[in-house]
């Protein structure tokens, strides 16, 4: 009999559901990255981090 | 299909998040995070902490593919020792080829994210330091010299230096001397885990130094690298990432790995089998605290002028 859940149904739930994740927060970070580079070191998002120097 | 035949399936082809992660060896990664964020923040230049942060991630994730390549490639090896059996590989949780595919394309992503973050410099930097790893230590030198180690240390040693190019874009003696004391740091460190863990590299047949020259010429080796260990650590203190705290810390540290190693010299196997190489063992962990100690004592003098600099 096939069952409607298993344990190999768990198991890829749980590995897409952490790949979904990882995958915002690639998003996040090249959403921040963009925001910081863009900026030039000002604070564009009033988020109170300024940077005096940027690496060239 | 039957049900049987499902579980069996599940085995080993539907391998955890956590699987993918222990191939990118977590612990190893917690040392590059540490020296490569340490080897940023004392650098003379400030970085937007946001950039700080990803470009640490980066350079953790390139130290992480460098794991999974090496782990796809010594998969067999791994399989013989009792310390490395337990590995996704081994262990049946992930096939050869996810890892290679998770290596390779983790190492193209962290290099081309490290160049968008930070500067191409310090991407070209990791680049070398996953080939160097992969290519240059675990496909040619583990299996084929005794100093293996000593050569494939460097590797392990780049961090700080990346961390460093990340804010300068460049190079220094100062991140060339963290570079010295991570590389030369690692024979001492992993010869004296070789003494204790020697049927594992037997079995495997890797040509460790306690394997093919014994275990005396092996003492007599990590003593040698502890002097040199010892000029090098000192030498930083006199930088300009150097101070009091750094200067106190080596050395008490340095004096009590010394004091370790002429321990160890003075051993023979006999003596070390009767106590189950219990001075081998402390020698190993006092390693581990060496380290962590030399890089936080620099990163506590960093803290140290960056208060008294903006009070003055």
């Amino acid at each position: 009999m096939i069952r409607a859940t298993h344990e190999l149904h768990d198991r890829r739930r749980g590995r897409n559901f952490g790949l979904g994740l990882i995958l915002a927060a690639f998003v996040a970070i090249v959403f921040g990255m963009t925001i910081v580079k863009v900026g030039g070191g000002q604070d564009v998002l009033g988020t109170g981090m300024v940077s005096k120097e940027t690496p060239q | 299909m039957s049900d049987t035949s499902l579980h069996t399936i599940s085995r080993g082809a539907e391998p955890e998040l956590r699987d993918y992660f222990a191939l990118m060896k977590p612990r190893v990664m917690s040392l590059v995070v540490f020296t490569a964020l340490v080897g940023l923040l004392v650098a003379p230049v400030h970085v937007h902490p946001f950039i700080t942060f990803t470009s640490v991630l980066f350079i953790a994730l390139g130290g992480g593919a460098s794991g999974a390549l090496n782990m796809w490639w010594d998969a067999d090896i791994d399989r013989k020792m009792r310390r490395t059996a337990k590995r996704p590989i081994p262990a049946g949780r992930v096939s050869e080829g996810e890892a290679l595919g998770l290596g390779l394309a983790l190492s193209g992503l962290s290099v081309m994210m490290l160049s968008l973050s930070a500067n191409l410099f310090a991407a070209g930097l990791l680049a070398f330091t996953i080939f160097f790893y992969v290519v240059i230590y675990t496909m040619w030198l583990k299996r084929w010299t005794p100093q293996n180690i000593v050569i494939g240390g460097a590797a392990g040693a780049f961090p700080p230096m990346i961390g460093w190019a990340v804010a300068t874009g460049g190079v220094s003696v100062e991140s060339l001397l963290m570079f010295s004391l991570i590389f030369i740091w690692t024979p001492p460190h992993f010869w004296s885990l070789a003494l204790f863990m020697k049927s594992d590299y037997d079995d495997a047949g890797v040509p460790m130094l306690t394997v093919t020259h014994g275990h005396d010429s092996t003492r007599r080796h990590i003593l040698a690298y502890t002097i040199l260990l010892t000029a090098c650590s000192l030498g930083l203190a006199f930088t300009s990432i150097g101070g009091p705290v750094y200067l106190v810390t080596a050395l008490v540290m340095d004096f009590r790995f010394l004091v370790g190693a002429w321990k160890l010299l003075r051993r023979s196997t006999a003596q070390a089998e009767a106590d189950a190489y219990g001075e081998e063992k402390r020698f190993f962990k006092l390693s581990l605290w060496y380290l962590f100690a030399h890089f936080t004592a620099l990163l506590a003098d960093a803290a140290l002028s960056a208060l008294f600099g903006g009070l003055a």
